[in-house]
């Protein structure tokens, strides 16, 4: 593959082949509790999406600039969660301070996702596939909209849903896990069209 | 091997403290909202409270208790405040606990919104007097099979003002059936001119929350947090004959206000009628009787609804409501005084009315 395109193919392999929520099941318990409207799923989506793409060249530059260098690469773990956790939490104040209504839309959600695995798991795949800065930045990016289109998709199902009759014992999280199973399903349908590593 | 250990605790710590500064810097700048006043309730009380924290933690570092059962998470909806000015948006955490007219009418949840600028809230007067209350166990004593008389002893504020028949909220610690401390509401059984206790008749709830705490852990010693005293149930100053009717730990707030009223002399007629379902829920006899005799004004009549045969009971049998109906003469004179289950209420309220009491004129503490 042309050099210069790989970053674009591991964009749209982000967001379709390799959806981070669909084929990893990473970020499941934020996309469970915050999927029933598509008006707080859309918040959330944009901010998980912000949050991804910035901390994954975060992350890069801490792994390649300070842990490498050391050859302390087994730390990436612990280093990766609290460069998350302190940047989430200052861009969290900054919203706060700077608009209301940003805040109400997008800054409430920020607190959930210090704690979702997919943005942990999207700064590791990174390490793991030793993409560049730029490849990781579009990974970042592509693997937030795919966690974005996964979530819309969902509230827009679950809105649906609230109207038609579920069996008891599958109300709520049960329904809500099978139908991601069918939605990781027809993704597969995506598979072979673009192949990253 | 030495070398690489300390290079990585370095860095790693290094790493950490970069972080944690940048963070103490934010939150002195970004996070720094100054002091903001709070207006409370038309001037009655100004607060200078530093900015940015929630609303219910402002207050109740200024001593003002907002009832919450959940500390603070969002997750009960009981810490309701209304905003009158500087509110701005609603946010999203708070949408699920307000109904349209609450929304409209600017009434916020005090655990999700922060103080951010000045600020006019209106908050019911009786929260001024809350306060929370270190106390210790000083007896328990079972009452009946399912119901245990707590005795708490004041230390920190040593003294409590309440008006008979108001409630406390008693915080329960993280245990066996909770992972952090809830708060739960009992009326106090005690007399309010003994400043120093508060006494609680607690029923065990199968599998309740608090009721197991104080049945099966809960020692005499023991340390416990209370805050009040709340509610509106009480005697109002009027000199109509008054009617109790309670059930169970009902029982309660009816003794605080009859002992209350003995103490201060009233005159005022009372016949208090209390439900039981056999003798073994019948408690307190004695004290009420005592009561009775020294006070010609007051009648007691303990009814049961299923006596055991080995009961040997001679006083009324029935249904609370049947009795009540059978004794209730010319209600229109009277008011009304209920504590007990919702059931149980709502059919007294029935009976009741149908006896002449005017609606306006039953007072009751429901438990929720």
């Amino acid at each position: 593959m042309n050099e210069a395109l790989y970053p674009i193919a591991v964009f749209f392999a982000a967001i379709f082949t390799n959806n981070i929520l669909l084929t990893n099941y990473l970020g499941m318990c934020s996309f469970l509790s915050v999927s029933r409207e598509i008006k707080t799923s859309v918040g959330l989506g944009i901010a998980v999406t912000f949050v991804m793409a910035t901390t994954t060249i975060l992350n890069w530059m801490v792994y390649n600039y300070i842990l490498m260098p050391f050859g302390l690469e087994y730390l990436r773990f612990i280093v990766f969660i609290i460069v998350i956790a302190a940047f989430v939490q200052i861009v969290e104040m900054i919203i706060e301070r700077v608009s209301e209504t940003l805040y109400a839309a997008l800054g409430i959600f920020l607190p959930l996702i210090t704690v979702n695995c997919a943005i942990l798991g999207v700064s590791l795949f990174m390490v793991i596939r030793e993409y560049s800065l730029i490849t990781s930045f579009f990974f970042g990016l592509g693997s937030g909209l795919g966690w974005f289109l996964a979530i819309l998709a969902m509230a827009g199902i679950r809105q649906k849903l609230a109207r038609a009759k579920v069996p008891p014992g599958l109300e709520g999280a049960g329904i809500t896990l099978i139908i991601a199973g069918m939605m990781a399903l027809a993704f597969m349908g995506f598979s072979g069209m673009i192949n990253i590593a | 091997m030495l070398v690489t250990l300390f290079i990585s605790v370095g860095i790693i710590s290094a790493v950490a403290v970069f972080l944690a500064l940048l963070m103490v810097i934010a939150d002195a700048t970004i996070g720094n909202y100054g002091e903001v006043t709070v207006n409370v309730n038309g001037g009655a009380r100004e607060l200078v409270v530093p900015g940015g924290q929630p609303l219910l933690k402002a207050l109740t570092g200024e001593g003002i208790f907002i009832p919450s059962a959940c500390g603070g998470r969002g997750s009960c909806g009981l810490c309701k405040v209304k905003v009158v000015e500087g509110g701005g948006q609603i946010l999203p955490t708070e949408l699920p606990w307000l109904s349209e007219e609450e929304k409209k009418s600017n009434i916020r949840l005090s655990c999700q919104f922060k103080v951010k600028n000045d600020l006019s809230i209106q908050i019911p007067d009786e929260l001024f007097l809350v306060k929370q209350f270190t106390t210790v166990v000083e007896s328990i004593r079972d009452l009946t099979h399912d119901i245990k008389e707590v005795r708490l002893k004041l230390i920190d504020p040593p003294e409590i003002t309440p008006v008979a028949g108001q409630f406390v909220q008693f915080q329960v610690p993280a245990y066996e059936l909770t992972d952090e401390p809830v708060y739960r509401a009992y009326s106090m059984a005690s007399i309010p001119s003994d400043k120093n206790h508060i006494e609680l008749e607690i029923r065990l709830v199968p599998n309740g929350i608090c009721t197991t705490y104080v049945h099966k852990y809960l020692k005499e010693g023991d340390e416990v947090l209370v805050n009040g005293p709340y509610g509106d149930f009480y005697l109002q100053n009027t000199d109509r004959d008054i009617i109790c009717i309670a059930g169970g730990s009902g029982m309660a707030p009816i003794k605080s206000i009859l002992l209350d009223m003995q103490e201060k002399g009233l005159k005022r007629k009372a016949t208090y009628f209390f439900g039981a379902r056999s003798a073994r829920d019948l408690f307190l006899l004695d004290e009420m009787r005592q009561l009775e005799k020294e006070n010609e004004h007051f009648t007691f009549m303990p009814a049961l609804s299923e006596p055991d045969e080995g009961d040997n009971w001679k006083g009324e049998v029935g249904l609370i409501t049947d009795v009540v109906a059978r004794h209730v003469k010319d209600g229109a004179s009277k008011e009304a005084y209920l504590c007990g289950s919702p059931g149980m209420i709502d059919a007294c309220i029935k009976v009741l009315t149908e006896c002449g009491v005017p609606e306006d004129r039953i007072y009751y503490d429901k438990f929720a």
